[in-house]
């Protein structure tokens, strides 16, 4: 008795010992990314003040910190149009990939008859594409979704698909002895099956909706992220190009999270 | 030994007992390969039989059949008297599968509830066990788990999900397939005696795959041992050993003998 208790004992000691080495590891492996970043930073900022490197060129991190906090108003002004077209993007682009994969796993001819179709659109690359769109949907806010929407769909449609297929054979079998309808199989065993799947793809979306956006309105645009990425390009105004490209980013992370803070509620298992 | 016998499925005996479910003249067949060779077997209400035989032989092929999960290509197979679809369709008999194909993302109590929502919008009148499937959780050792993912349950423990699922539409007939194959000794020979608390508390009859010799005799009434190329049925062994079964009966002289004359046909199977 007397040794199990010291046994146990030693045992608790262990585990937290154990718990501190895992925290310690993780909290390594987030200080070193975040480390690193910093030192580059301050290489950066050092290198163009020694050499004196022209700011057109290249902006010390100290101008681009400067114009993002002054030029804030307009940036966010810019921020709004990229913000709405790439989100409609992404909700227009995963639902239509949803549904076709849907129609796709309920009936072969329809996937035989539209999935080399959805290939040729996903070979054709979007830089190439884009101008085509703006012209048939003109320079507002229509064409730089339906590119965000085009960008997205792929990815997800293979992945839902895939996601829809994944079903164990055992789970079909168990929904015949249960002489479930098809409809019953669908929402019961296959779309909830398929979740890791879509989230997966749409992590993927959740930062390429933001390219298309960008994209979208280099090719005409006079307001959003892109067209100030193109001004600001010709003007020569660097520091505000990189705290475009900065904001930019933030824009794609902040979408990045939100998918996956969504993914973390609903897939539990 | 004076136990064994052949059963006549055309004799008739006055008093006999009823039947759960009947195979007449039954072949299985994949292409050219047969499966299953003219089976015929009246398997009596209430009984608990194991199957025995060489890997391969057709036990799943034969417990597929009696489910409808796969059609017979000649003969008859009828569950209580009803083509075996109509069982199906009025949850007559339900199946365990070795693997317990639980839907990972619904807790425990969720998965027991399953067989419950299908159907149920379609205003199908199922049969519902007396007890609820908190209460079948209970039964089968999981109290307090009830809201457990399958990923947070030992194998033992989501072959108990299984097993409750299993019970929740009460089936008057209990098809296993090796249902505690992969798990460990000690987890096997306690869902053994708790199977056949269960089995006496619902009256249940029973169809029970395995490959284990000791298995077999100590859960079974009747082993019924099948022979491979083509799968046929060799013998029906009535296990003549008290109604009680301890684990300690596996110690005794008669238990070795069973399992000695069952070793024994298998080898020549
Ligand atoms: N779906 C199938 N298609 C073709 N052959 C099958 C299929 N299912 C089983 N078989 C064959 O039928 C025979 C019996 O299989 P099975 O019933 O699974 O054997 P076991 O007695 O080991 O459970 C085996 O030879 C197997 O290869
Ligand atoms: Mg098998």
């Amino acid at each position: 008795m007397a040794l199990a208790s010291t046994n146990s004992a030693e045992q608790v000691d262990i585990d937290i010992e154990a718990r501190r080495v895992e925290r310690r590891k993780k909290m390594y492996a987030a200080a070193l990314p975040i480390g690193t970043a910093i030192a580059l930073i301050v290489i950066w900022q050092l290198g163009v003040r020694l050499f004196d490197v022209p700011t057109y060129i290249a902006p010390a991190p100290s101008d681009v910190a400067y114009t993002f906090v002054d030029k804030f108003p307009i940036l966010m002004v810019n921020f709004w149009p990229t913000f709405y077209e790439s989100i409609l993007g992404f909700l227009f682009g995963n639902f239509f990939a949803i549904v076709i994969a849907i129609a796709f796993v309920h009936s072969k001819n329809v996937e035989k008859a539209f999935f080399p179709i959805a290939v040729f659109i996903n070979t054709i690359p979007i830089l190439a594409i884009a101008p085509i769109l703006v012209l048939i949907f003109g320079p507002g806010l229509t064409a730089k979704v339906v590119i965000a929407a085009l960008i997205c769909f792929f990815p997800t449609l293979v992945n839902m698909v895939r996601g829809l297929q994944a079903v164990s054979p055992q789970s079909l079998e168990l929904a015949r002895i249960l002489s479930a309808s098809k409809s019953e199989i669908f929402w019961k065993i296959r779309l909830p099956s398929s979740l890791p799947f879509l989230f997966s793809a749409l992590r993927i979306a959740a930062t390429t909706c933001v390219i298309g956006a960008i994209v979208g309105e280099w090719v005409g645009a006079d307001l959003g992220l892109g067209a100030l990425i193109i001004d600001s390009t010709f003007n020569f105004n660097s520091p505000l190009l990189y705290a475009t490209v900065f904001m930019s980013s933030g824009l794609s992370v902040c979408l990045f999270a939100a998918v996956a803070i969504a993914e973390r509620l609903i897939i539990r298992w | 030994m004076s136990a064994v016998l052949e059963i006549n499925p055309t004799q008739e005996v006055a008093g006999a007992p009823a039947i759960a479910a009947s195979l007449k003249e039954a072949s299985v067949k994949f292409g050219a390969f047969t499966a299953i060779d003219r089976l015929s077997i009246d398997i009596e209400e209430g009984a608990f039989y194991t199957i025995l035989g060489p890997s391969g032989c057709g036990k799943s092929t034969m417990l597929r059949l009696v489910s409808d999960l796969i059609p017979a290509a000649s003969g008859e197979v009828s569950i209580f008297g009803k083509p075996t679809e109509e069982a199906r369709i009025a949850r007559e008999f339900a199946f365990v599968f070795q693997d317990a194909a639980l839907l990972p993302w619904r807790t425990a109590l969720q998965n027991v509830e399953l067989p419950l929502e299908i159907g149920r919008k379609r205003g199908i009148k199922l049969p519902v066990s007396d007890k609820t499937p908190t209460e079948l959780l209970e039964l089968v050792g999981l109290k307090g788990r009830e809201n457990a993912l399958p990923s947070e349950l030992s194998g033992g423990m989501r072959q108990r999900v299984a097993i409750a699922r299993a019970l929740v539409c009460q089936p008057k007939l209990l098809l296993m397939d090796e249902p505690f194959g992969a798990l460990d000794e000690m987890t096997r020979d306690h869902l053994n005696l708790q199977l056949l608390k269960i089995w006496k508390e619902t009256g249940v009859t029973v169809l029970f795959v395995t490959h284990s010799i000791p298995e077999a005799v100590f859960l079974g009434q009747k082993v019924m041992m099948l022979q491979a190329h083509p799968g046929r049925l060799r013998e029906i062994v009535d296990i003549d050993l008290p109604e009680d079964r301890t684990i300690e009966l596996r110690d005794t002289q008669e238990f070795t003998k069973y399992s000695a004359y069952l070793r024994k046909i298998l080898e020549t199977c």
